[in-house]
């Protein structure tokens, strides 16, 4: 028998090793790949096009492609998908209806991206007519934030004391006063940053683009969303695997790019949370 | 069960033969009763004896519960508030409400004294009068007078009660509801409230939940006794407690079962 302090020992002993191993990759990751992509990033590698067969120049279609994407996906699901948990927690009867729709919406967040990739090639690209374009990946990827920002959204206002509610409706509020002056403040921070770093997921996410979105090599930005773009994580999927020599410094610089674009909207994330938990407080 | 009428008072309240299910449950077994205007009456009877939700039921509170039913009437002035084609918020205008743990909205202390007019339109310039004087009538206006923009979060549980209090009487009800209100506040913060509800009396019709009999014989002046979705007894305060007619009433009273 093990006395309670030896159990204490090890039972700590065995979390901090966990937390040293978790450690490991979320240091090592970013820092060697700052390390080798460092040497790569200048101006010119961020404003110039792919030159020489993508053996020289810059990535720039493929970082503005990216930023067009991500603009696309928060005018498109932002809305719907804020406005429909709100619906599904706020207004619709919590009746098996709401639970049945609730648990696909939790399930379609676990669906692997190609698959995303594949509908929206069939509904988008070849149904709908979109063919390979902005529009078709601004909408697959829609479709694949939309289940997060739900989830994250209802998760937000599922964290708002039901007594706030209750105490509003009995002044006489309605539904709608509630939610504006009450639930919705409240839920925002929650919201904004459930919201953001799903964005962050699809600007870095390359199966959905492939089918439906990304070029092999453009030599201009697109002209109307009918037109295809190049996006940053295809393009890395495509120098690293499809262009034998291209220099591992360019490979790796579109690395770093892709990163720093995704944790600066993770920072951003965590900056406005931090904002609106300050005017919450007085 | 049969409604018994307390002297010759006006009702603000009347109810009749009032039913309530949640999804099976039967919680409320056809409670009729008049509330007498501007008293304070007092509803005591063990957990889950249904008193709470027989208030719930005046401001209809309940319809935010998924599952339940209600049957019967309930009137305001002659109104009925269960009939299809009632307004529910125009009703809650009416009806104040006060919980059992302070629940201040996380904003300024005048802001929450404000919520309520601002929601039905009250112009600005009326407003900082009606703050004031919703925070007197609740007790409160000396401690806070010096700090309204400061967040209702920082005062103390008791403060923030009387806060609520204030809220509740910001919209100008006619009825005040109150489940509880010192279930978790300290003694001396109960005892400002037992006060201030014997001043709100001449204003308003208190309709008063509370485990503690003392405190419902100190302030009320009317009781009604619950029991397993009952309305058993209903009568002035100081006779039900003296001589109670029921014997259920009576055992409970003497604390042989509760």
């Amino acid at each position: 028998m093990m006395n309670a302090r030896v159990k204490e020992r090890v039972a700590f002993a065995l979390m901090t090793l966990c937390t040293v191993l978790v450690l490991i990759p979320v240091l090592l990751i970013p820092l060697y790949i700052l390390a080798r992509g460092i040497g790569a990033l200048s101006w010119e590698f961020l404003t110039q096009p792919p030159r020489e067969g993508m053996l020289a120049g810059g990535i720039m279609p493929p970082l503005v492609g990216t930023l067009m994407l991500v603009f696309g996906v928060i005018v498109v699901a932002v809305p719907l998908g804020v406005l429909s948990a709100v619906y599904l927690s706020e207004y619709a009867r919590q009746g098996r209806w709401v639970r049945i729709i609730r648990l696909a919406i939790i399930n379609l967040a676990g669906v692997p991206s190609v698959v995303y990739g594949l509908f929206g090639l069939g509904l988008f690209v070849l149904f709908l007519k979109l063919g390979t374009s902005l529009i078709s990946g601004i909408l697959t990827l829609s479709v694949l934030v939309l289940p997060i920002i739900i989830t994250s959204t209802e998760e937000a206002l599922r964290v708002v004391p039901q007594s706030y509610r209750e105490a509003s409706y009995a002044m006489g509020a309605t539904r709608w006063q509630t939610l504006s002056r009450i639930t919705l403040p409240q839920a925002l921070g929650g919201i904004i940053t459930g919201t953001i770093l799903s964005i962050g997921r699809a600007a870095g996410e390359t199966a959905p683009i492939m089918f439906t979105a990304a070029a092999f090599d453009l030599p201009h930005l697109p002209k109307s969303v009918k037109d295809p773009i190049m996006a940053l994580p295809y393009h890395l999927y495509i120098i690293s695997t499809q262009v034998p020599d291209a220099p591992p410094r360019i490979q790796w610089g579109t690395a770093l790019v892709l990163l720093l674009l995704v944790l600066s909207m993770s920072l951003i994330a965590a900056l406005v949370r931090a904002r609106v938990r300050k005017n919450l407080r007085w | 069960m049969v409604a018994i009428s307390p002297t010759d008072l006006s009702s603000a309240v009347s109810v009749r033969n009032l039913h309530l299910w949640y999804g099976g449950f039967h919680a409320l077994k056809g409670v009729s009763v008049d509330l007498p205007t501007r008293q304070i009456t007092a509803l005591i009877g063990p957990s889950g004896c249904g008193k709470s939700t027989f208030l719930r039921c005046i401001n209809r509170m309940n319809d935010l519960i998924e599952g339940v039913r209600v049957e019967g009437e309930v009137l305001i002035e002659g109104t009925n508030l269960y009939a299809p084609n009632t307004d529910v918020v125009d009703l809650r205008k009416r009806v104040g409400m006060v919980f059992q743990r302070p629940n201040p909205f996380p904003k300024s202390i005048y802001d929450n004294v404000a919520y309520g007019p601002r929601l039905h339109g009250m112009k600005k310039a009326d407003m900082e009068e009606i703050v004031e004087q919703s925070l007197k009538q609740a007790a409160l206006w000396d401690e806070v007078k010096d700090s309204l923009r400061k967040s209702a979060l920082d005062l103390s549980g008791g403060q923030q009660q009387r806060l609520c209090i204030a809220r509740a009487l910001a919209i100008q009800p006619d009825i005040l509801l109150m489940d509880e209100p010192w279930s978790a506040l300290d003694p001396i913060s109960t005892f400002k409230i037992e006060e201030l509800m014997l001043d709100l009396r001449h204003d308003y019709t208190v309709l008063l939940v509370t485990h503690n009999m003392f405190q419902a014989s100190r302030v009320s002046q009317f009781t009604g006794f619950f029991l397993t979705g009952e309305l058993v007894e209903f009568g002035q305060t100081e006779g039900l407690f003296e001589a109670p007619t029921d014997k259920r009433t009576d055992d409970y009273i003497r604390g042989r079962f509760g």
